[in-house]
């Protein structure tokens, strides 16, 4: 497993920082302008797969009997479908797909964290690529990118949904309600304010939430794999802390299954719920 | 953390993503979801309907065949019943019919008697005139002694 970066003799420091760098593209000079390619490459390889599959199925669903595909996929979207109209009162179309786009989205991405962290990095390097990160969600700006386009959604939903001027005016009026024309003024800025640090939080809490639990699954899955870096066969050591890495890695990966599963669905679930806090009146 | 383009990338990716699936995906499925709901709600109870619709049917069967069993008991009985009064009537006229014939013989014999008695008293008389008038050697006039000769005759009916 660490055969290929052990030999090179720098180290665990050497090799967490290897696994924890981008494959980057610099667009155009200034810090900005870097692209991540691997993460740009992963969310567009699962973006097209999703689609594939998804649209593909769709074009061919029928409301006669079902094949297997359809069946599969129509079990997800009825439970999306049951969540969103259980939480959602507006009468938009537009929650499910984003929820259930979330959900897949999301999952396909955190799935990569079960490969073993070496596997396509290794691959790559054969291929003349230095550096490859696979899980796109353990990337601040995947996970940043989809809570700001969520962001954007919800200010969406909130304006069709109440017509712009309730929509402004709950701005200056929610949550604290004034009666009289002196009041109002003076819970204006506070109201303001209090909206201000809601809207901007959600975005961070959305995004920082998956990202760090991804950043820190494959961290973890990084440190399980320097446990026998370096390692020969003809050295005792290897052989029982190669049982306990199995063990480690084992029982992680296990833990795991539930965490990108559970992380998907708590994207998708809350982006369900700040949809429909949009769309409700106050 | 090294925020750069790769959001504004991966941000423009999911909003294409999105669109796609609530124009070309999302729909599919849920209209097809929609309709097979629909397809078998109606199935189901069309299924009730049918059930429903049969047992009415076998209760009316039911109904129908109590209904000609009853007809064909009574048919049975009144047919009975008919047998029954045409050996009687038979019975009857052959009974009036006996007792006329019966009755049309007395008279027809009582006839002929009367009548061989009638022509045997007429012999009788006639015997009994010609008899007397030889005997007594004279002639009696049948016309002057009527009165004795009916007396004559009726000694004779009695005897």
């Amino acid at each position: 497993m660490t055969a290929s970066v052990g030999e090179s003799g720098g180290g665990m420091t050497e090799y967490i920082q290897h696994h924890l760098t981008y494959l980057t593209v610099q667009l155009r000079p200034g810090a900005f302008w870097t692209l991540h390619l691997d993460t740009v490459f992963f969310s567009l390889l699962f973006s097209v797969a999703f689609m594939f599959v998804f649209i593909g199925a769709a074009r061919r669903a029928t409301s006669g009997v079902p094949g297997k595909l359809q069946c599969a996929i129509e079990m997800l979207v009825e439970f999306v479908d049951q969540i969103v109209k259980e939480t959602f009162g507006g009468k938009s179309r537009l929650v499910a797909p984003v929820a259930i786009t979330i959900f897949v989205m999301v999952f396909l991405m955190n799935f990569m964290d079960l490969l073993p962290v070496d596997a396509l990095p290794a691959f790559a390097k054969q291929v003349g690529l230095g550096h490859l990160r696979t899980v796109a969600t353990a990337d601040i700006n995947t996970t940043l990118g989809m809570a700001l386009c969520v962001f954007l959604l919800i200010q969406w939903v909130g304006i069709t949904e109440k017509g712009l001027v309730t929509f402004f005016g709950e701005w200056f009026t929610a949550p604290f309600h004034a009666h009289g024309l002196v009041a109002k003024i003076l819970l204006a800025p506070p109201n303001l304010l209090l909206r201000v640090i809601e809207e901007a939080v959600r975005p961070l809490s959305l995004s920082l939430r998956l990202f760090g639990n991804m950043y820190a699954g494959e961290l973890i899955f990084v440190l399980i794999a320097v446990l026998t870096l370096g390692s020969r066969l003809t050295q005792f050591a290897t052989y029982p802390f190669g049982v306990i890495q199995f063990g480690a890695d084992f029982i992680w990966t296990l833990f795991h299954i539930l965490i990108i599963t559970l992380q998907a669905f708590i994207f998708g679930m809350l982006t369900i719920v700040y949809l429909s806090m949009a769309a409700e009146h106050h | 953390m090294d925020i750069a383009v790769t959001l504004v990338v991966q941000g423009l990716a999911f909003f294409l993503v999105v669109w796609l699936v609530m124009h070309f995906g999302w729909p599919g499925f849920i209209n097809a979801l929609e309709t097979r709901q629909k397809k078998i709600a109606e199935g189901l109870a069309a299924a009730n309907k049918g059930q429903k619709d049969l047992d009415d049917a076998k209760l009316r069967a039911q109904e129908i065949i109590r209904e000609a069993r009853d007809k064909a008991a009574q048919i049975v009985e009144q047919a009975n019943k008919r047998a029954n009064e045409i050996v009687e009537d038979a019975k009857k006229a052959a009974l009036a019919e006996g007792q006329r014939l019966v009755a049309h013989a007395h008279e027809e014999i009582t006839l002929e008697a009367s009548r061989a008695r009638e022509t045997l008293r007429k012999q009788v008389a006639d015997l009994a005139v010609r008899g007397a008038s030889k005997l007594l050697s004279r002639e009696i006039d049948a016309k002057a002694h009527a009165e004795i000769l009916d007396k004559l005759e009726l000694e004779i009916e009695r005897g």
